[in-house]
């Protein structure tokens, strides 16, 4: 008997693990999909952020022997020498280039320091000894040292700073995008500080882009629930109508309908025409509504509507008629009955709408970057400009992930206000 | 039941929602101050529009509905002052109960020592003191219940209206209920109009009841007169068990008449005048209905046909074919020395002229 006990439970056991793994292998594509398309390269840009290898990979003897110096005084003449060679390789290789530039950011003038050192190292010529690095920490006794060499073409080379700038940036892992991204900068001794007020970019940014997007927010908002509640009350067929007229927007084209915005708004566009027409505007003050943080403002809150009403509706259509008929019996006012029993019920749809508009808005690109103008952009506009045109991917990255950051925060904020278990979104 | 003040009032009231058909037609009521008073009828027969109409949720197309004489038309919901319990409760679920008692007083801008008083007391009254800190989510069935109607009373209406309020609970509680809802009714006096489609629910709790059929009242009256003297067809059906019987008059001497049912000839009490060549609808009950009877007790005896016996504990349900009819009933109790019946045996049966009401067939008014 206790055999044919075990052997029921082994039996049940393996078909609960036959389950568990058929259930694995339907979301096995799914899992690969994602791993591939998202997971990787969100990873790979993330890491992007924090790792630098370039100078690292340029001048590793330099570096190596750096570690050991005191920063006291200037380094050792086997440094000169690893320097020289790994300088002259690193141009031979056409690195030398990415190396100067990472290398600038820290003690700006050097990259004209290396590419001077480089040229006339190249006129200079191999010495022997050069590739054979166990004699390199000697001074070869025949010629002059590197020290001098190097002197010779620059005075920065007798510079503490300059050697010091060079171990810095050949740190692998740096957070200096996100220092950079922060509006901070690192001296080169290492210490942290702000950027003077008129190099603050990216902080006043970050600002701006959650200030338009809690405006956009609540415009939406505003906007959305009394649709939201119309819809909730309409009869089905109605509602269905309604519904629709909601969701067409939705289905358009996201470029059609920023497109038709300039033609609404631009400056010889439909409502300035109309308002001129009226006589409430004359023809040389036409309003600028385009181009500028109204066009992203009143574009976006377009866009971004239908993200709030379904939320709202799918909760509103939860919520039975008999609740308002019952605060009004019981003596409340509209306003009352609204306020006390209509408005608290809907609260997980007002949060679902409000995280979702909020977070699509700040991370919102196109309709900024057609409408927005000169004042009108957001940080994901400036995340484009360094992926795209300064090719500057580490701040990119570093600025993406401060978005990323922000993002969680908000949905774990939302979690301790609202729940998120609470809310629907459709 | 104190005096005899008016303090509903119905009058010619019709209520349609497309603009043709009425679901409430002619409608004249009248409610007591202090009645307990209930509505009942089938599902689609109009009593919940006649409720809503009350409470102000509705419009009557015609006709006027007066509180105490005045009219109310013009009057919206929250300022007629009639506590309601809904069929589902209604009760707030992001509220606590307290909070949920408190907001007819909040609305009413009472002080607030006043509130947490008078909640206190509205509990007490349906045995839930203490309860104040739980959700309505976290109460059983009957518990909900009674927070309704704490809800509905705490702001001491002098009316209450109750929409099919013990609906959605097991029947038990649904009779444990109704004790307690005409116990408080008493207690505080109030008027109640109460809506139902349960005839034994209605026959428990209610001073009289209105029977609902097709947007009309058939019947106003005592539950106890309803099953004794129906008045219509549908009356003595719906109330209770009736076996119908359908006949013409051959004959009418004072209140009784004698009715041709095809095959018999029944003497029946005329409940209202009819002439001789009327069609007329007989109700006897189930109950009323002796078997087996000495020769000559009853002036109406029949030879009928046993078709099936159903034992329910307390009484046997004989279905027999008799006077034309192939769903006679016939209640026996269960006692000490009741007759022994067989399927497919003969048997006579008997009953008295006055426990068979000649009424006045139901589709005649419908024509009317």
């Amino acid at each position: 008997m206790p055999g044919v006990i075990a052997e029921a439970g082994r039996s049940r056991l393996s078909s609960s693990f036959l389950r568990s793994l058929k259930a694995w292998l339907l979301v096995l594509p799914l899992l690969a999909f994602i791993g591939v398309t998202f997971i990787v390269p969100l990873g790979s840009m993330l890491t992007r952020s924090v790792h630098a290898p370039v100078v690292a990979d340029a001048l590793p003897e330099t570096l190596a022997l750096l570690r050991s110096w005191d920063a006291a005084g200037l380094p050792g003449e086997a440094v000169y020498a690893a320097a020289a060679r790994e300088i002259r390789t690193a141009r031979e290789t056409r690195t030398l280039g990415q190396v100067a530039t990472r290398i600038n950011r820290l003690k700006s003038g050097l990259r004209g320091v290396l590419s001077r050192t480089a040229r006339q190292l190249r006129s200079i010529g191999p010495r022997p000894g050069d590739h054979e690095p166990e004699r390199a920490g000697q001074p070869p006794d025949d010629a002059t040292p590197w020290r001098d060499t190097l002197l010779g073409i620059d005075d920065a080379w007798g510079e503490a700073d300059t050697w010091l700038a060079i171990r810095r940036a050949g740190e692998r892992f740096t957070a200096r995008h996100y220092l950079n991204a922060l509006d901070l900068t690192q001296s080169v001794d290492g210490g942290v500080v702000a950027q003077p007020p008129e190099l603050r970019i990216y902080l006043p940014l970050l600002g701006r882009t959650l200030l338009v997007s809690l405006a956009i927010t609540v415009l939406c908002l505003v906007l959305g629930y009394p649709v939201a509640y119309l819809i909730a009350q309409a009869p089905p067929k109605r509602a269905n109508l309604l519904l629709l007229l909601v969701l067409v927007p939705f289905w358009t084209s996201l470029l059609v309908r920023t497109t038709s915005w300039i033609v609404l708004l631009q400056s010889q566009g439909v409502v300035n025409d109309l308002l001129v027409a009226a006589g409430l505007l004359g023809d040389e003050d036409r309003l600028a509504m385009i181009y500028n943080m109204t066009g992203t403002m009143v574009a976006m809150t377009h866009v971004l509507l239908p993200f709030m009403v379904l939320p709202l509706y799918s909760v509103m259509r939860t919520i039975p008629p008999h609740y308002m008929r019952a605060a009004t019996s019981l003596g409340g006012t509209f306003f009352q009955a609204f306020r006390r029993v209509y408005w608290p019920q809907t609260l997980p749809g007002v949060g679902a709408g409000s995280l979702l508009v909020f977070i699509l808005a700040i991370g919102y690109y196109i309709t900024p970057a057609l409408v927005g103008g000169r004042t009108g952009q957001l940080i994901s506009n400036m995340i484009a400009y360094h992926m795209q045109q300064s090719l500057n991917w580490g701040l990119a990255a570093a600025l993406g992930g401060l978005l990323l950051v922000c993002v969680v925060a908000l949905y774990l904020v939302f979690d301790r206000l609202v729940g998120v278990d609470r809310m629907r979104l459709g | 039941m104190s005096g005899k003040t008016v303090h509903v009032e119905f009058e010619g009231v019709n209520k349609s929602y497309d603009g043709r058909k009425l679901v409430v037609r002619d409608l004249n009521l009248r409610v007591e101050e202090g009645e307990f008073l209930t509505l009942l009828g089938p599902s689609g027969s109009g009593k919940t529009t006649c409720l809503m109409m009350l409470a102000g949720f509705e419009d009557p197309t015609g006709g006027v509905i007066r509180i105490f004489g005045d009219s109310v038309g013009k009057v919206p919901p929250r300022r007629r002052n009639i506590g309601m319990v809904f069929q589902n409760y209604a009760l707030f679920p992001h509220l606590s109960v307290g909070e949920n008692l408190a907001y007819p007083l909040e609305v009413r801008r009472i002080e607030r020592a006043g509130v947490v008083e008078r909640v206190r007391r509205a509990l007490r009254l349906v045995r839930l003191e203490g309860f104040e800190g739980r959700r309505p989510g976290e109460l059983s069935g009957g518990q909900q219940q009674r927070v309704a109607i704490a809800r509905a009373l705490v702001f001491e209406p002098r009316l209450v209206l109750m929409d099919e309020p013990l609906g959605a609970l097991d029947r038990r509680l649904r009779e444990e209920m109704q004790y307690e809802i005409r116990r408080i009714q008493r207690t505080l006096g109030v008027t109640v109009v109460y809506v139902t489609h349960d005839q034994q629910e209605a026959m428990a709790m209610s001073d009289r009841v209105a029977v609902f059929n097709r947007g009309r009242i058939e019947q106003v009256a005592p539950p106890e007169v309803l099953y004794e003297e129906p008045e219509r067809g549908f009356v003595a059906t719906f109330i209770g068990d009736n076996n119908l019987l359908f006949g013409r008059v051959l004959g009418v001497e004072r209140d009784i008449c004698e009715a041709d049912t095809g095959t018999d000839v029944v003497k029946a009490f005329l409940v209202a005048p009819r002439g001789v060549g009327d069609r007329v609808t007989l109700a006897i009950r189930p109950e009323r209905v002796a078997l087996d009877p000495e020769p000559g007790r009853y002036s109406n005896e029949f030879e009928a046909q046993v078709d099936d016996i159903a034992f329910l504990g307390d009484h046997l349900r004989v279905r027999l074919t008799v006077c034309g009819s192939t769903d006679f009933v016939i209640k026996i109790a269960n006692t000490v020395g009741h007759g022994a019946v067989l399927e497919d045996d003969r048997v006579r049966i008997g009953f008295t002229p006055l426990d068979c009401r000649a009424l006045v067939p139901d589709e005649e008014r419908e024509e009317g």
